[in-house]
């Protein structure tokens, strides 16, 4: 009789499930990101001040649009830089 | 009548006269044909985030206005051949960001401290 611990399973034991992520433009109920606010866009753009993917900022599609537009002007009018090192 | 923000970033050796003087010359061109000045708001001498026009500083100028939809081409005209001014942006407000703004300046909690977590 094999031993419990020997039993190989079939599909991977379920990994720790990680934070649920949210929408935060939806809980918070925020309409509209305004592209002067540069350190509330910092939080969407990585070390290198490239744009963050949805899977990891968690944004739903419309207001990940909004964030990457906002971002966008903010590089135009040089409030943000388009590639930098160490932004944080 | 439609709600626009300009921001425009001018070459930083302006002197403070000289800069009331261009923002006096906009807002009157802007109420001239037909517009009306919600807000002007001078930011003053900031740091680029990258050199333009071979500067690394400029005076930013975030105005704004209500107006008629012809009026900003003859605004974008006046602005590239004004040298003083190194980049500008005229972006259309929907009400959402008018309300932002009004709440903003009326220092209303717009929502994005809660968000900053």
């Amino acid at each position: 009789m094999a031993k419990t611990n020997e039993i190989k399973y079939l599909t991977a034991i379920k990994a720790e499930k990680p934070k649920k992520k949210f929408c935060r433009f939806k809980k918070y109920g925020i309409r509209y990101i305004d592209y002067k606010d540069v350190e509330f866009l910092k939080k969407f753009v990585n070390e290198q001040g490239k744009l963050l993917p949805r899977r990891l900022t968690g944004n739903s599609l419309k207001y990940q649009r909004k964030v990457s537009d906002a971002v966008k002007k903010a590089r135009q009018m040089a409030l943000m830089p388009y590639v930098t090192d160490l932004l944080k | 009548m439609n709600n626009y923000e300009m921001m425009v970033i001018f070459t930083p050796v302006l002197s403070e006269e000289e800069f009331k003087s261009i923002q006096k010359k906009y807002t009157d061109y802007i109420t001239g044909h037909g517009g009306s000045i919600v807000h002007s708001n001078p930011w003053g001498l900031k740091s680029l985030a990258y050199p333009v026009q071979k500067k690394t500083t400029g005076i930013y100028w975030v105005l704004e206005f209500a107006g008629p939809s012809n009026l900003n081409e003859g605004l974008k005209i006046q602005m590239l051949r004004d040298e003083q001014i190194m980049r500008h942006m005229v972006t259309k407000l929907d009400k959402y960001a008018v309300e932002y703004n009004a709440r903003k300046r009326s220092g209303v909690p717009t929502g994005t401290e809660k968000a900053e977590a």
